[in-house]
């Protein structure tokens, strides 16, 4: 019986949306989408590319807010050139959101009205770019109808409908959210949001309460996988020693 | 140059560029300047940190041209957030990759480059004046980028010769080196002005990003970047960051932090950051 926690199985759910990625750069924004990538490739996907948050591609796994002594570096990449990385479709980003609505739609923007916001939050950033370029999936540690509502105030991160709409679906794809109840993903037949595996202990109707529009709910849904042994040793002991993950994962 | 002398070329009403990212390398001692001289009415265009936000506190601000406005450490910037939801400035925002196509398409004279980034997202619902193009090869319909020319640029970098041979030493020139290419008249300052014979004593020949044809003035500003990152000279001054950051909680924190830090001279700011470091 595995002694997984929720946190470790989250991890590895992130990274489970980077197999078979192969020689891309993957971008995570967050502590659980950075432990994931760094597990990806240290487990089933060798071939990705990850930075360290700055300039240099890393090439050996470390752990998580530390220093970068150790740091085999096997390229440098700034964030001028992400953009290249970006454009040509050899990336894909874990980002987080905000507001995030069943097309997949998601705003990091701001809340309410753009013009004169309740809340200004970071920014588009790089979301309108990378969702209409390359593969982008999201990662949520609270999963509430605050964040996954019917209609999000602003379109940062673009979603399937917008992007049928304006002509851009052919680098489009929204591969995964994962959040701390479940896996969902938009493998249905108008793109909207459905259940692909709930965590262990988690039910449908948890999910469903935390959820501010209609899931798309299989007939049968499947347990999101544990972690193995090995991915548990080297989440806890190699790439985040000082349990950083937990912050992120609402309990 | 001193940075008074660069302040005194603005004028009211124009459109700065201005260098670094986020919390880090921004030319903050020119800032400083800004907010202790009358310009008033600016649009900034920035991959936005606190040079955004401090600007925006002084009132100095009409429209910022934005990805993003943060102070890293401290995901939004507060004072940038006080005057948006207070409907103090006006606002352009753009995916971040927009703002270098935008750079890029001024640098090289052209009206726009095509993209797609922007499309099928709100950028364009806010953004009006945005249009699309049809490929002249083929049907795809991209966002026509349009320029974002300059008036001003403001960088800061580690070293420069007195001509404005720009040094970057740290692992990322950011956009650096395009602001200044967008921009009417450009303005380095730098940690310490070097002869050119010893420009390259220090890195190589790949950190000479900054070109003299694109620089108007030097201005020799050790710390100038202070509080944000300027490595490897020096790291952000964290705790400097959270006390500005602080200040942003009420109008009285914020005019004591100004009467404290801002008021005077450059010499006065390293002389009131020295005595807040020694705490």
């Amino acid at each position: 019986m595995s002694d997984a926690t929720l946190d470790e199985i989250c991890v590895v759910a992130c990274a489970e949306a980077w197999r078979g990625d192969g020689a891309i750069l993957a971008s995570p924004i967050g502590i659980v989408p950075m432990i994931a990538a760094r597990l990806a490739r240290e487990t089933f996907s060798p071939d990705l590319l990850i930075t360290d948050g700055e300039a240099s591609l890393i090439a050996n796994p470390l752990p998580v807010g530390e220093g970068d002594g150790d740091m085999v570096v096997e390229g440098w990449l700034t964030y001028r050139s992400v953009f290249d990385m970006v454009w040509s479709g050899r990336r894909h980003v874990i980002m987080g959101a905000t507001q995030i609505d069943r097309y997949g739609n998601q705003n990091i923007s701001c809340i309410g009205d753009w013009q004169r916001p309740k809340v200004q939050l970071l920014g588009s950033r790089g979301g309108p770019g990378n969702t209409v370029n390359h593969a982008t999936s999201y990662w949520i540690g609270n999963h509430s109808k605050r964040v996954f509502v019917e209609e999000v105030d602003f379109v940062s991160g673009v979603g399937y409908r917008r992007a049928a709409e304006s002509g851009v679906t052919e680098f489009h794809e929204i591969r995964r959210v994962v959040t701390n109840k479940a896996v969902l993903d938009f493998d249905t037949e108008d793109h909207s949001m459905r259940i692909r595996s709930l965590h262990p202990g988690v039910g449908i109707e948890d999910v469903k309460e935390g959820t501010g529009f209609e899931l798309v709910i299989p007939d049968e849904v499947d347990e999101t996988r544990m972690p193995t042994d090995d991915e548990l040793r080297l989440i806890r002991d190699v790439f985040d020693p000082q349990g950083l993950r937990k912050k992120e994962v609402a309990v | 140059m001193t940075e008074d002398a660069v302040i005194a070329e603005l004028r009211d009403g124009m459109t700065i560029g201005i260098g670094g990212w986020g919390s880090r390398r921004k030319p903050m001692s020119l800032v400083r300047a800004i907010v202790r001289s009358d310009l008033q009415d600016l649009t900034l265009v920035s991959y936005g940190g606190p040079d955004v936000g401090l600007l925006c506190a002084a009132g100095k601000v009409k429209k910022v041209v934005f990805g993003f406005v943060s102070l890293d450490s401290i995901p939004l910037e507060p004072f940038f957030r006080k005057a948006r939801e207070g409907g103090a400035i006006e606002a352009e925002e753009y995916d971040e990759g927009m703002l270098y196509l935008g750079l890029q398409a001024a640098a090289w004279r052209v009206p726009f480059l095509p993209t797609r980034a922007g499309m099928g997202s709100d950028i364009l619902r806010v953004n009006p004046h945005l249009k699309t193009v049809r490929s002249p090869y083929g049907d795809e319909e991209f966002l026509a980028m349009p320029a974002i020319r300059l008036d001003a640029a403001l960088v800061h970098v580690n070293r420069a010769d007195p001509r404005g041979a720009g040094q970057l030493l740290g692992p990322d020139p950011y956009f650096d080196d395009l602001f200044l290419a967008a921009a009417e008249r450009g303005y380095v300052s730098c940690e310490r002005v070097v002869d050119t014979e010893d420009l390259l004593k220090e890195g190589t020949i790949h950190t000479l990003r900054i070109n003299r044809a694109t620089v108007h003035g030097v201005v020799e500003a050790p710390r100038g970047a202070h509080f944000t990152s300027c490595v490897p000279d020096y790291e952000r001054d964290e705790p400097f960051q959270k006390e500005y950051a602080a200040a942003a909680s009420d109008d009285d924190s914020w005019k004591a932090f100004r009467d404290r830090f801002l008021n005077g001279t450059e010499d006065d700011y390293r002389a009131a950051v020295g005595a807040f470091n020694e705490r």
